[in-house]
């Protein structure tokens, strides 16, 4: 079955190239990702929570999805989800995650090893507790890259070094051989960057790669992970609560709320022209560093906890916009002009 | 006269190695410039704010005004007194009352296992204030109500709160005194943008309404964009530029300034390409000689190395630079 799908995933990025301008994807290309109705829950005592509740994006090959939201929103857990790191008692309940035609989110532990790393890498937001303290940082790489591609050990250094000097590390032959606390954190994620590209993965899922970092190296970051990530056409999936990050580096975004997508859609639609209440109220209460304002906008109230989502849509209690129907219905996600919304003010009969 | 005056405040924390060890290795003393020499003016019910990357030293500032450090150099001025030397007299407990703050993680700031009342009502009994209990209750919850949040709430415990509420009950907290100079360190950093912005507009709300004066402490410029009316902008414990809001915003002068508004990634010019910045903050315990941002910056020359700059009157902005200085940029 897997062997049916290379043809078509070889020849998609040439197909899809990650243009800005193209707003929604090919249909004929074969999304690299394909995430369908994805629930997520947690049983507690005092009953079960659903985190994800029937999440479905695609990912295109060579695309950079951002996913932004507030925190508790699920973006995290929606990455976790996809490289399979759900922390127990967390499970996926429902749904499915379908990477180049396979299924991917029933197989078991060994399995999805093979995956992880090979074919989807990933990034996390603190650079010092995703490397071993212990080992340096090229026997972290090496490893790596040997669990997963047959090279030697003297193959797998040359790569190692090629993979530090992409990633803009000074001096990559001497720096091999140090420990991670002899890096800065800059330094630092840049290793984790080529660690997470090290076997060449078509997806990498980066959760918060620049929070941890000052501004200054936050640009730095992000131009670095735009750039290999583009040299190897490898789709990314930015999951970041930062707007501005979102708006330099995605192709699309989607905005959660919830454990649910509100808008997916291009990224200067979502931005510029959002179509749901909740996305809009998030882009206007950005302060923006080019306009003066007396008084940001304020989304009254707060996210609900898990416990207790609102009937309908999960946004209707903050909204200005609510109607009958909000409390009642929930919506699907909605064509909304060039993005989708799930809000009922795009139903197709809303004009009653 | 301005109502904040800070003259040369520096702070030095000894960083060295244990006794034994220096005697042994014979390795010197050594000291942490975490603050080196910073003046500035707030006049009253205005903001100041204090930018920079992390370890630059602001945070250092704002406890040496509220008095947690004590300078090892320079003075902080308070209303003309000089406030180190009144913190250590008998009238310390009265300066506290009219100086408070406001701390960056309001998971961390507030006694889990108190609730509400007590968090807010301790200042008020603490500065002997308030000592009547109905009296003391009716003033929380005058203070909840005044920070947007509701009477009843006094009851509660921090834990039943999200981040949010939790910040604004530590602005109550922070008003109950009625202060006239609030140092807040980061106040939304650990704020989702939507809980942001409502701690903001009250922030600024309180202080139109109780003409309150700000030291306001952030890394993130579009945020010190919306609230403030001088900006201070630090590198390695030194201010390098200070200027109005709309000065430093519309003519960036000094070159890390300009580097640090150019970092910021911009919402409404979607993909565009910045240069990104070269290098990283250096280490503090050992600071490149002349002008600290030297190495990273693109008009450094031979003076730039050698000597610190000074901070001087540049065209209505205080800045330290020696290519502003010769006009080469």
């Amino acid at each position: 079955m897997n062997t049916k799908q290379h043809p078509a995933s070889a020849d998609a990025p040439a197909a899809a190239p990650s243009d800005r301008q193209s707003d929604t994807m090919p249909a004929a290309a074969e999304p690299l990702l394909r995430v369908k109705d994805l629930v997520v829950e947690f049983p507690t005592r005092a009953g079960t929570l659903r985190a994800l509740d029937k999440i479905s994006f695609d990912i295109a090959p060579g695309e950079v999805l951002g996913v932004v939201g507030e925190s508790g929103a699920g973006k995290s857990l929606t990455g976790a989800a996809i490289i399979g790191l759900l922390e127990p008692p967390g499970r996926i309940a429902g749904g499915e995650i379908v990477l180049e035609g396979q299924r991917i989110d029933n197989l078991d532990h060994e399995a999805m090893r093979h995956i992880r790393g090979r074919r989807i890498g990933a990034i996390f937001q603190d650079p010092l507790t995703s490397l071993n303290p212990l080992y340096s940082i090229g026997r972290q790489l090496i490893e790596t890259i040997r669990t997963h591609l047959p090279m030697s050990e003297k193959a797998a250094r040359a790569r190692a070094i090629e993979l530090l000097q992409d990633t803009g590390i000074p001096a990559a032959e001497q720096r091999i051989d140090h420990y991670p606390h002899q890096f800065s954190g800059g330094m630092r994620q840049r290793v984790v960057i080529a660690l997470a590209l090290a076997a060449e993965p078509k997806l990498i899922v980066a959760d918060e790669p620049t929070t941890a970092l000052d501004v200054s190296i936050q640009a730095q970051i992000i131009a670095l992970l735009k750039k290999v990530c583009k040299d190897r056409g490898a789709a990314v999936m930015l999951i970041t609560h930062d707007m501005g990050v979102i708006a330099e580096t995605c192709d699309r975004v989607a905005v959660m709320y919830a454990g649910r997508i509100a808008e997916i859609g291009p990224v200067h639609e979502v931005i510029n022209h959002p179509a749901h209440p909740y996305s809009a109220g998030l882009m206007a209460a950005i302060p923006d560093i080019t306009i003066d304002r007396e008084n940001l906008h304020q989304i009254d109230g707060a996210m609900p906890r898990l416990n207790a989502i609102p009937p309908g849509c999960a946004f209707n209690p903050r909204c200005e916009h609510s109607m009958d129907r909000c409390g009642r219905e929930r919506p699907e996600l909605l064509a909304a002009g060039p993005t989708r919304a799930a809000c009922w003010l795009h139903a197709v009969d809303a004009a009653t | 006269m301005a109502l904040v005056q800070a003259n040369d405040l520096a702070m030095s924390f000894d960083v060295s190695p244990p006794w034994l060890n220096r005697v042994i290795e014979r390795t010197p003393r050594l000291l942490l410039h975490a603050v080196d020499g910073v003046s500035f003016e707030i006049e009253k019910g205005k903001t100041l704010a204090l930018v920079g990357e992390s370890g630059c030293g602001k945070s250092t500032v704002a406890r040496l005004l509220v008095g947690l450090y004590e300078p090892t150099r320079g003075s902080f001025q308070f209303d003309g007194a000089n406030a180190h030397a009144t913190y250590q007299s008998a009238a310390g407990l009265q300066l506290r009352r009219r100086i408070q703050m406001i701390f960056q993680d309001p998971y961390a700031s507030l006694n889990p296992r108190w609730v509400v009342e007590d968090i807010i009502g301790e200042p008020l009994t603490e500065h002997g204030l308030i000592t009547d209990k109905t009296a003391l209750r009716t003033r929380v919850e005058e203070l909840l109500e005044s920070v947007g949040l509701a009477a009843q709430d006094r009851v509660k415990y921090p834990h039943q709160f999200s981040g949010g509420q939790r910040q604004r009950i530590s602005i109550a907290r922070a008003l109950a005194t009625q202060p006239e100079f609030l140092v807040c360190d980061e106040p939304t950093s650990a704020l989702d943008v939507s809980v942001q912005a409502q701690v903001l507009n009250i922030m600024k709300d309180l202080q139109r309404r109780l003409g309150l004066t700000y030291l306001f402490i952030s890394h993130n410029l579009a945020v010190v964009r919306h609230v403030s009316d001088q900006v201070g902008v630090m590198y390695l414990g030194r201010l390098v530029e200070l200027a109005n809001k709309q000065e430093l915003f519309a003519n960036p002068r000094h070159p890390y300034t300009r580097m640090l508004l150019d970092a910021i990634p911009k919402m409404h010019d979607t993909g565009r390409a910045r240069t990104p910045v070269q290098g990283e903050v250096p280490n503090p315990l050992s600071p490149p000689t002349g002008c600290a941002f030297h190495p990273r910056c693109p008009h450094a020359n031979n003076r730039c190395h050698d000597e610190r700059p000074k901070m001087q009157m540049i065209a209505g902005v205080r800045i330290a630079c020696h290519a502003v200085e010769e006009n080469r940029i």
